[in-house]
Parts: C-alpha cells; sequence; structure tokens
C-alpha cells in the first residue's frame, strides 16, 4: 500500500512537471530541483547534479532522460515507466487538442498573422539557443573546428538541396574528436618513452 | 505502414538530439521535409506552437507531426518513438553503465558530437533567417522588411530587456513578443 501510494505520489508530481513547464528540459529541471530535492526529500542534491549532467550528455530528450533517471531512484522500473509516461502525457493531450482544432483555426487571417509573427521568434530563438549551448561548451581547438564545419556543411546542403542527412555529420563530429583523443594519446606514450 | 515510419523516424531523432529541444530541430526539420510531412513555413509554426504550449518541446513536436500525418494514432507512435531511446539509454546508465561516462574516450566523442549539433543549429538558424527574412524574386534578392522589422525588433528588445532588468528575456515572453508583432505589423503594412 505504501509503495502503491509512493507511486502515485511519483506519477503526480511528474504530470504537474510536464503540465507546468514551459519551453522544454531545462527549464523542467529547477522544477525538479524542487519537487524532487526539497520537497519530496527522494534524491539528494548531489544525485541532482549527477542527473544534470547525464541528461544534458546523453542523447535524447532532457525531460524524458531526468524523468526515467528519478523515477527509477524511487521506485526501480515501474517508477521510472510512471515517471516518464506522466511527464510526457499532458503535452500529448494539450497538442493533440491543439491539433484537432489547428487545420480550421490556421485559416483565420488573424490566426495567420500571429503564427507569422511567432515563427519569426522561434528563428530567434534557435539562433539564441545556439549561442547559449557554444557558451556553455568546453572549447578547444578540434570542437571548434568541428562547430564551424558543421556550421557551413548545413548551409551547403540546404542551399544546394543535397539529400546527405545530418546524422552523418554527427557521427563524423564524433569520429574526428575519437581520432585526435587516439592521437594525442599515442603522442603522450611516445614522450613517456 | 505509416506508423511505423513515425516511430522509425522519430526514434532516429530521439537518438540523435543532444542537449534538449533545438539541438533536435535541424534533424527533425530534414526528416519532416525530406518525408513530404509538412511545409517549410509549416515547420517553424509547429514548433512555435510546440514551444509556447506547456511540457517538453520534443513531445509536443512529436505529437503535432504524429497527428498531422496520421492522426490520433500516428501521434501516438511519433511520441512512442521519441521517448524510447530517451528511456533506454537512462535505464542502461542506471542499471549497469554509469562509470562508462565517467571515461575519457566517451566523453570525447560525446563531445564531439554536441560540437556538431552546436555547429548544426547556428546553420540551421541562418538558413531560416536566410529564407525568412529575404526573398528571391527574378534572381534578385529581396528584403522581407515585415519579417525584418519584427526579427529586428525582438532583437532590440531582448537586449533592452537585459539591459534593464539584468537577465535574459524568457523564450515564452519572447514567442508572446513575436505573436503580438506579427499581429501588429502584419495587420497594419
Amino acid at each position: 500500500m505504501n509503495r502503491f501510494r509512493q507511486a502515485l505520489t511519483l506519477f503526480f508530481d511528474y504530470f504537474k512537471i510536464g503540465l507546468f513547464t514551459f519551453g522544454g528540459g531545462y527549464a523542467m529541471l529547477s522544477l525538479i530541483e524542487k519537487t524532487f530535492v526539497e520537497k519530496r526529500k527522494l534524491i539528494t542534491e548531489e544525485e541532482f547534479l549527477d542527473i544534470t549532467t547525464i541528461a544534458e550528455s546523453t542523447p535524447g530528450v532532457i525531460a524524458i532522460n531526468s524523468a526515467t533517471y528519478i523515477g527509477y531512484k524511487a521506485l526501480g522500473f515501474i517508477g521510472s515507466l510512471l515517471s516518464t509516461v506522466a511527464v510526457s502525457l499532458p503535452s500529448f493531450l494539450i497538442i493533440l487538442l491543439i491539433s484537432i482544432f489547428y487545420e480550421s483555426f490556421s485559416e483565420i487571417a488573424v490566426i495567420q498573422h500571429i503564427l507569422k509573427g511567432l515563427s519569426i521568434a522561434i528563428i530567434f530563438l534557435i539562433f539564441r539557443a545556439g549561442l547559449n549551448l557554444f557558451k556553455i561548451e568546453k572549447k578547444n581547438v578540434i570542437t571548434l573546428i568541428i562547430t564551424s564545419l558543421a556550421f557551413i556543411s548545413v548551409l551547403i546542403i540546404k542551399y544546394f538541396r543535397l539529400s546527405f542527412s545530418t546524422i552523418y555529420i554527427i557521427l563524423i563530429g564524433g569520429f574526428i574528436t575519437l581520432l585526435s583523443y587516439l592521437i594525442r594519446l599515442l603522442i603522450e606514450r611516445r614522450k613517456k618513452k | 505502414m505509416i506508423y511505423l515510419t513515425l516511430f522509425y523516424t522519430f526514434f532516429i531523432v530521439g537518438l540523435f538530439t543532444f542537449g534538449g529541444g533545438y539541438a533536435m530541430i535541424p534533424l527533425l526539420e530534414e526528416k519532416v521535409l525530406s518525408n513530404n510531412w509538412l511545409l517549410e513555413d509549416e515547420f517553424l509554426k509547429m514548433v512555435a506552437i510546440s514551444e509556447s504550449t506547456p511540457g517538453p518541446v520534443a513531445i509536443n513536436m512529436a505529437t503535432f507531426v504524429g497527428y498531422k500525418v496520421s492522426g490520433v494514432l500516428g501521434s501516438f507512435f511519433a511520441t512512442l518513438g521519441v521517448i524510447l531511446p530517451s528511456f533506454i539509454i537512462i535505464l542502461l546508465i542506471v542499471t549497469l553503465l554509469r562509470k562508462l561516462l565517467d571515461k575519457p574516450v566517451v566523453k570525447n566523442i560525446l563531445s564531439g558530437f554536441q560540437a556538431v549539433v552546436i555547429g548544426l543549429i547556428f546553420g540551421t538558424a541562418v538558413w531560416f533567417i536566410y529564407k525568412n527574412l529575404f526573398s528571391i524574386t527574378n534572381s534578385q534578392l529581396a528584403i522581407e522588411w515585415t519579417s525584418v522589422i519584427i526579427f529586428g525588433s525582438i532583437s532590440l528588445l531582448t537586449i533592452l530587456y537585459k539591459l534593464i532588468f539584468k537577465k535574459k528575456m524568457s523564450p515564452y515572453l519572447i514567442i508572446v513578443l513575436g505573436g503580438v508583432l506579427g499581429l501588429i505589423v502584419f495587420s497594419v503594412l
């Protein structure tokens, strides 16, 4: 019974977090800290920092990463499943509702004007997101070269309508850093001899 | 089988996302356009709606695109697809692989992925600026003044906001600003 109640609390905590955060995973992290570190005392401050690092450095949706992690800490596999479903459910239902009315709404001239304005705000936000990530990145010569190459390749691919997936660019970037790491390792070993 | 395509596509997008909702945009745009699920201007509107509604942006985008392509079931499979890579990876990490993340080799590869994603985001942003703030008529580059006015005003206001309040304007406020400016500028001009 106690476990059942815990599961229920976890579900509703995460449902609330999903319902009340605007702007995605990063915005969600502070609410997660408040709820699970301060209020529920489910995880410690160190664990929270660990979750943040893991959620940011592993692939995937940050909100889901942190929900899976905290859910697992609280109640094992069932916990991770519950919190993942709970954090996704509000979004899913709200967007479904909007989608159903979207087609008929989006034809109204006033709505079209607002949407066009929103799109331009999004372009601004995408640019700012790039800047933010660039600022917090641990920079070195290799990563700077990779970032610039990726930047140029996107523009070339789009301008000439080439069919070269960005997945390959991501993999090539990973390969280059791996290679440079191995070369540095080799050089250091030579020096030691 | 459209549900399988949706699931698979969003699984790949989820798997190759490093660093939150915006990091997803370059790859998602590529997939959505190449599958003819949305047009380029529809894509930006979809992102705008996903950003301005509560919840994880990735889930919002998956649900929206999924519904557009094939209704409620479509949105279910797209959302499931985008969630699953995160879920599996984190489960593996908490149960078995926590130490793997501290290995220099892994750290290096991950930093390489991240470096690419930053470049991709910048590239995509610049491409969107080029496509939306300019137009090409008779192979002559012309400026779309209405869009430039909105973009310029947003840039200016965020800078002013930062100077006055000493903190960044929240994305949500920027989106509201975009909507209001769009309403004014496109209705007047």
